[in-house]
């Protein structure tokens, strides 16, 4: 299989000389292509800093990223904005849609971004909303959304312009249990169609919907493991027993 | 004293985001300033006492105005703090759930508005006492006076005054401030930092309804103004499309922020390109919160675009017409013959030996009264004007007399129309350097300068009136007034003078002789102690029984005129001043008070990859937009306004109108386009923050 991203003996320091904080220290992983890879971590263990990196939005202080065999920890100013908006999409927690936009222009914003013409980006959201069950709402305002749906939104505005890989920082964060579900399930649905996704998620149960688990601990991997053959529900278990090893303060992901 | 350093703070941290509004206030101390502390400048000069007066009576009337200025001011000032009030809702809701009290919360913004006052008030006053001295160079340049040496000037009375008006108004911001903190709820205070702005869209069909309504309103009131400006006699009948107008220009912008977005939203092409439909929806959001600030900016920038040009023309004018229609150092008009209408001077006025002893020259009759007037004058002419009772308005006017007085019916038909050898006139022309005419044996000629009067002259000379003088019968040489004219004013008010040939004129009706000169010495000094010993000729017991001939000279309208159009030199200046950076300061406020919310905005959009180059032309399209919009409405109520100033103005002459509307806009471009530009730079360093 091809690789989509690889993560290359990547460190992050924060701070001065006299009080260096390592956020992350000499990480290294691969996604392949099609997968579907959540990152879990308690707070501080450095996860959102690496998707922060891998997303380009903060530079790494040594080691290299490769998306799609290309360093994009060498690029600069204007490439990085374009490398975001041609090879990535972005999922936030907390949404990040323009209040002020419909959840239709929301979307057709990260095609017209990428200068699509306008008789095409019709085209393209009526296929994504019908994928993600948001057709009722796309003429509706982020305000007038449930947060599930807003999420489904942000996934359509992420996925529309057919990125080499999405990027989903805690999806679920901001969501009920129900939501939480259907947006989890369309992410699969997605990974069936061959998007390839890294979620970071402190949440068992968010987690146990990808198919490879990567445990994240003090800026280091702590473990890996893999869906394999397993159900969702056997899966589920094998990560709380890996986040019962690692104790502490993940327990409030139970 | 805690509270004290929490206020001190608070405005250290705004200070850049409010930098404009401490920036207009500052720039709006100073100019009230300056405008008020005029009066000492001239103190330094050298200036008649007449000019003083004008000077006194500009300061009076610039004071009225510095009550208004007040009033634009202090509103800009409470307008501007209650929006930054708002955007301070989440500070207080973490006061008040700290359990500070809302009396503390109050005593904060006094301390602000204090230090904020205090501050400003400094600033401003050592930014005014400055620009007041680059002032005097102006006063100087307008009243004409010679600034004999550079003095520092510092008017403590202007200074004491702008203390006291600003103090209200930061009095009343305090009060303000303290009513809307007391009425807020803690809820609303936490939640209304949360970002849940409802985008309310208003009914298009209604929309479209009211633009076509209010545009037709428009239109009716442009058209009252200009077309119909004739009717509009009394000060109630500017009011209504004045009114008419205000109401109309602000359901345009309420229609307008409705419709914009969806005619926009229908171009699919134009919609979906770009950052355009964030654009938009930023610039809509925007607008639809502030139809009525809007609509006051506009109203503002319109007042400025008439006033000034209006003003500038009037100054640039007046000047032009001394040149123009001043061209000799003095006149002098001796009434003769008064006997003929005895009566009628009688009831004017005159005493019977003034009326009986009406048979000398002008020149003569400075002779009488032992004043060698000729012997100052470098060259100078005699000249008569005559006038008959069978020479009326109403004979020259003709056939044309009753459909004229239909349409006009306040022109004093009746009275006598000047008369003049053409030989005269011509000598007169020379005399002045303009033009020179010749006439044939049974013509005659009108010359006017004043318009309208021209205009009504203009319909009975293109009917080829004849009129009967003396025996003679004379045809009209011209089909209209030429230009020309014998008395000298600042303005062209000659109404009308009849040219004829010499051998028509009846000696015995022979009015008035004017006595025309250039004096030999050019020293202003000079001139007015000649000028002053004529007019102490009427303390000599003669001039009771003679009447001496009035005099009308270069200096006295010069002096005259100065005052004047410094004075509207000034209002235009003050009031457009102030007007613009009111109107530019609450835009550029209003956007920089959202760049929190867009700042969220833009870091979302860099999140997800757009351009650096497209993000600034976005924001920069989104600023444009929101200052072009008032600017617009106001030009095109401008056109019509300086239309409607070109007919009150059309006493003074009009020519002036281009280089008065070309300084404006620069002046406008200047300001404007600074506040403009001051807005975009503050907003593009508070969106770059990175993360």
């Amino acid at each position: 299989m091809e690789n989509i991203l690889k993560v290359d003996k990547i460190e992050k320091y924060y701070g001065s000389r006299s009080s260096l904080t390592k956020a992350i220290d000499n990480l290294s992983f691969e996604v392949e292509k099609g997968e579907f890879v959540a990152i879990m971590g308690a707070s501080g263990s450095g996860k959102t800093t690496l998707l922060n990196c891998i997303s380009t939005i903060d530079k790494v202080t040594a080691g290299h990223i490769f998306v799609g065999g290309f360093d994009i920890t060498k690029l600069k100013g204007n490439e990085l904005n374009k490398f975001r908006r041609e090879e990535l999409g972005f999922i936030f927690q907390d949404f990040n849609l323009l209040d002020t936009l419909t959840a239709y222009e929301n979307i057709a914003l990260a095609l017209s971004i990428q200068n699509v013409s306008p008789s095409s980006i019709e085209q393209k959201i009526k296929e994504v909303a019908s994928e993600l069950d948001i057709k009722d709402v796309l003429s509706k305002y982020p305000y007038q959304m449930s947060g599930g749906q807003k999420q489904r939104v942000a996934s359509a505005r992420a996925i529309v312009t057919n990125p080499k890989l999405i990027l989903a920082d805690e999806p679920t964060g901001a969501l009920d249990s129900k939501s939480s579900k259907m947006l989890l399930e369309k992410f699969n649905y997605l990974d069936e169609l061959g998007a390839t996704i890294l979620m970071v998620t402190h949440d068992a149960f968010t987690a146990s919907y990808a198919r490879r688990v990567i445990f994240i601990k003090d800026g280091k991997i702590f473990k890996e493991i893999r869906k394999g053959e397993c159900s969702r529900k056997e899966f589920f278990d094998k990560i709380i027993d890996v986040v019962t090893l690692l104790g502490g303060d993940l327990n409030d992901a139970l | 004293m805690m509270l004290c350093k929490l206020s001190l703070k608070n405005i250290k941290k705004s200070i850049k985001d409010y930098a404009i509004y401490f920036f207009t206030l500052i720039l709006g101390i100073s100019i009230f300033y300056v405008f008020n502390a005029l009066d000492s400048q001239t103190v330094m000069m050298d200036v008649s006492s007449s000019t003083q007066d004008l000077i006194d009576l500009m300061m009076t009337v610039l004071s009225s105005v510095s009550v208004f200025v007040s009033f634009i001011l202090g509103f800009l000032i409470i307008y501007a703090s209650k929006f930054l009030m708002k955007r301070r809702n989440k500070e207080f809701g973490i006061y008040l759930t700290l359990g500070m009290s809302k009396r503390k919360i109050s005593l904060i913004l006094f301390f602000e508005t204090l230090f904020i006052g205090i501050i400003s008030l400094l600033v401003g006053l050592g930014l005014g006492v400055l620009l007041s001295q680059a002032m005097s160079l102006v006063v100087a340049n307008m009243f004409e006076a010679n600034l004999t040496k550079f003095a520092f000037v510092f008017s403590s009375s202007a200074c004491i005054k702008t203390i006291i008006y600003f103090s209200i108004m930061y009095f009343l911001v305090m009060i303000f401030n303290t009513v809307s903190v007391s009425k807020c709820k803690l809820i609303d205070l936490l939640n209304g930092a949360k970002k849940s702005e409802k985008i309310k869209l208003k009914n298009p069909y209604l929309c479209i309804i009211i633009f076509i309504i209010s545009c037709i309103v428009l239109g009716k009131a442009y058209h009252m103004v200009t077309v119909e400006f004739l009717t509009l006699q009394e000060v109630t009948d500017v009011l209504k499309p004045i009114i008419m107008g205000v109401v109309s220009t602000f359901f345009i912008f309420w229609s307008l922020s409705g419709l914009i977005l969806r005619i926009v939203q229908s171009l699919k092409k134009y919609y979906y390109k770009g950052l355009n439909s964030f654009t938009l929806r930023q610039f809509s959001s925007k607008i639809n919160t502030t139809v009525f600030g809007v609509t006051i900016i506009c109203l503002m920038l319109f007042v400025t675009i008439c006033l000034l040009s209006a003003c500038l023309t009037m100054k640039n004018s007046m000047n032009a017409n001394i040149k123009k229609y001043v061209p000799a150092d003095a006149i002098f008009t001796q009434n003769m013959n008064m006997d003929k209408y005895y009566d009628d001077y009688r009831r004017y006025g005159y005493n019977d030996s003034q009326i009986k002893n009406s048979h000398y020259t002008a020149k003569e009759m400075f002779e009488l009264f032992n004043f060698d007037i000729t012997s100052y004058f470098k060259d100078y002419i005699e000249v008569n004007t005559y006038a008959t009772e069978n020479l009326t308005l109403n004979h020259t006017l003709g056939s044309k007399l009753d459909s004229i007085r239909t349409q006009f019916p306040f022109l004093a038909y009746d009275s006598k129309e000047p008369i003049m050898k053409i030989s005269d006139y011509n000598k007169v022309a020379k005399f002045y350097g303009i033009a020179e005419y010749s006439l044939s044996d049974s013509e005659y000629m009108v010359i006017a300068n004043f318009k309208s009067m021209a205009s009504v002259r203009d319909i009975a000379l293109k009917n080829g009136e004849a009129i009967n003088l003396f025996g003679h019968t004379l045809k009209p040489k011209y089909d209209s007034c030429k230009e020309g004219f014998l008395e000298m004013s600042s303005n062209p008010i000659n109404s009308g003078i009849i040219l004829v040939p010499d051998n028509v004129v009846d000696e015995d009706y022979l009015i008035y002789n004017h006595l025309i000169g250039n004096y030999k010495i050019t020293n202003n000094d000079a001139i007015m102690e000649i000028e002053n010993n004529i007019n102490n000729l009427t303390k000599n017991p003669k001039a009771s029984e003679y009447l001496l001939p009035s005099g009308s000279t270069k200096l006295a309208i010069k002096e005259a005129t100065v005052g004047l159009s410094a004075m509207v030199t000034f209002i235009g200046l003050y009031l457009g001043v102030i007007f613009l950076i009111s109107s530019a300061a609450i835009l550029g406020l209003k956007e920089l008070s959202e760049s929190s919310d867009n700042k969220e905005r833009f870091k979302m959009l860099r999140k997800i990859g757009t351009d650096e180059k497209m993000i600034n032309k976005a924001l920069f399209r989104q600023i444009a937009i929101f200052f072009m919009l008032p600017l617009t409405l106001a030009l095109i109520h401008s056109i019509f306004g300086i239309m409607f100033a070109v007919k009150i103005l059309e006493v003074f002459g009009t020519d002036e109108l281009l280089p008065s509307i070309i300084a404006t806009a620069i002046f406008i471009v200047i300001i404007y386009g600074g506040y403009f530009l001051i807005t975009y730079y503050c907003s593009k360093s508070i969106i770059k923050e990175r993360y």
